[in-house]
């Protein structure tokens, strides 16, 4: 089977968020950028599913160059090659618009993203890849399997789960369960640094939209202390005083 | 100007966070001078279709086609633009559920429409039509503004509160060709977990996390989760454990949830975590350690074990249920 798995570049899950004075701009400064979580989940998958039965796995990112080690870390993983669209990834519709241009008539069976990066948390790339291709996309997957000539994947749902079979190309978007992500180990971490990086140009896209400002949240006033065999009182408080029950 | 609303239902049930977007699209709708129309899919019956009028809706699509009694991604976002064209909307909103988060982004792209998911509060249209949403999971805002002439958002559950806007019921049908490679997927089976609440939509959560020590101790929260009416949750480590399954995992890597009350519960608090819930209304923090980082950003606190805590807080509750009942 022939994957694209599509990975963003984001600050650790650790990372303390700050913006500029004026509220316009993320400070980057000292920040450490890995692969998004839940695309190292997709990717996972998709090497677990090429082991079994054959393949490749490209990994496509939307970036600057300055992005390159996190997609030498997907290499090291263990993809077989990949692909830089040489561009700022400025919204979703962007950066799917991008690699719907890339993927288009290369003959993918299968497009992985993670269900959202941790940075802007759209969940937006995997069903705008879909409709720009015009194939299926299902996402907040939890489990993939492949299946005759197609794929049945259990998304999650409200209090429960739907268990969907499409066939391929597809577009799919993985959350924790899909596989365990893998640690590269040393051999995978040289044999990187002389796998394939393609770097390409993007394609013109309409921009519809655009960040204004960025807030954090306001903190939260000094904790109310309840004894702890004062317990009742707790549940006073937040009759009374909170009144969410 | 008319604004779409998509009033995803359960099982032909409307959610309450179906009412909370149409009562969202309503306001929008009184501030630009327009209308609300609901587009509902599959099978909803009359009474329950007239409920949408009370919301504000004073249009209903019925769309009934057979085909479309499950969700079929690709075929309900065609259905919705073909709404949205037909009625001329200029605003298109659907809940941040699941499913809306697979239908918005393809919905975005028929209209070549700027989207925002996962709006916490109504546009200010002040200046143009700015939105903000949750940003770097939970530990920042965006304001996204949209230039586009279509605009589509989703809503974050519990975000927008349920308003009553009385309009005279007015149900058509409304069934538009859908395309036969619309229909590629298929639905095999649906499994719900019977009597529990959903996490994502829950007013009142219930989390707990390493403290609790292992799996057979889940009784207790289960117990007091179950008094109250809420969902179970817990931290990374225990889903990373097994202990509890990976759809309860609440954080930076897991859900996002922003309910009115959150105990959390032998969690000490790691920034991770924390990123998942600072949304939420109330947070009570139960936990033995009194230096744990999770108290910094609570409203209510217990320094004590969980074991002897929460045995008194289930008695507690116990006992306001029934003087309350």
């Amino acid at each position: 089977m022939k994957i694209l798995v599509c990975i963003s570049n984001v600050p650790d899950t650790t990372t303390k968020i700050a913006f500029t004075d004026d509220h316009k701009n993320f400070v980057t400064t000292g920040v450490q950028f890995i692969i998004n979580p839940y695309d190292e989940i997709a990717l996972t998958r998709a090497l677990e599913i090429t082991e079994a039965s054959g393949g490749s796995v490209t990994v496509i990112n939307v970036g600057d160059a300055s992005v390159e080690p996190t997609i030498r870390k997907a290499l090291a993983i263990g993809a077989t090659d990949a692909v830089r669209v040489n561009a700022n990834p400025r919204d979703a519709y962007f950066v799917a618009k991008q690699i719907a241009a890339y993927a288009e008539g290369k003959g993918f069976d299968l497009i992985l993203t993670g269900r959202e990066s941790i940075d802007y948390n759209g969940s937006q790339v995997a069903s705008m890849i879909g409709e720009f291709l015009n194939i299926p996309a299902i996402s907040i997957v939890k489990s993939l399997v492949t299946e005759g000539t197609g794929i049945t994947c259990e998304r999650e749902i409200e209090g429960g789960k739907e268990v969907v079979s499409t066939p391929l190309p597809a577009v799919i978007s993985a959350t924790e369960g899909m596989a365990e992500p893998r640690i590269p180990n040393m051999r995978g971490i040289m044999s990187a640094r002389t796998k394939p990086l393609q770097v390409i140009e993007p394609v013109e896209v309409a921009q519809l939209q655009n960040i204004t400002g960025y807030d954090k949240p306001k903190p939260r006033s000094q904790v109310k202390l309840v004894p702890s065999d004062q317990v009742k009182q707790l549940v006073d408080l937040l009759h009374n005083e909170a009144r969410v029950i | 100007m008319s604004v779409l609303v998509y009033t995803e239902h359960s099982g032909g049930k409307f959610k309450k966070s179906t009412f909370e977007v149409v009562s969202y699209a309503s306001a929008i709708a009184e501030k630009t001078g327009g209308t609300v129309t609901a587009v509902s899919i599959g099978d909803v019956n009359a009474d329950e279709l007239s409920l949408l009028a009370k919301y504000g809706a004073s249009k209903v699509l019925n769309v009934t086609l057979d085909k479309l009694k499950t969700f079929i991604n690709q075929a309900y976002a065609s259905v919705i633009a073909e709404a949205a064209k037909s009625e001329n909307s200029k605003v298109v909103i659907l809940s941040a559920s699941f499913s809306g988060k697979g239908l918005a982004p393809r919905l975005a792209v028929k209209l070549n429409a700027g989207y925002v998911d996962g709006a916490i509060a109504l546009p200010d249209m002040s200046n143009g039509f700015t939105v903000r949403k949750g940003a770097f999971s939970g530990k920042a805002f965006a304001d996204v503004s949209i230039t586009s002439d279509v605009k589509v958002l989703t809503v974050i559950p519990n975000s927008y509160e349920v308003k009553e806007n009385q309009k005279p019921s007015n149900i058509v049908e409304f069934n538009p060709p859908v395309a036969d490679n619309d229909f590629a997927t298929m639905v095999k089976d649906i499994i719900r977990a019977s009597n529990k609440v959903s996490l994502p939509e829950a007013e009142l959560v219930v989390s707990a996390g390493r403290g609790l020590k292992g799996p057979e101790n889940w009784g207790m929260i289960e117990e007091l989760a179950g008094l109250l009416g809420a969902a179970t949750a817990c931290s990374k480590p225990v889903s990373d454990a097994h202990w509890r399954p990976h759809e309860e995992h609440v954080g930076q890597t897991g859900i996002a949830v922003s309910p009115n009350l959150y105990i959390a519960i032998g969690i000490s608090g790691a920034i991770q975590h924390l990123a998942g819930v600072s949304s939420s209304k109330v947070i009570v923090v139960i936990n033995k350690d009194p230096e744990a980082p999770f108290f910094k950003a609570a409203d209510y606190g217990i320094v004590g074990d969980a074991f002897e805590v929460v045995p008194q807080l289930i008695a507690a509750i116990k006992e306001f249920k029934a003087v309350h009942a």
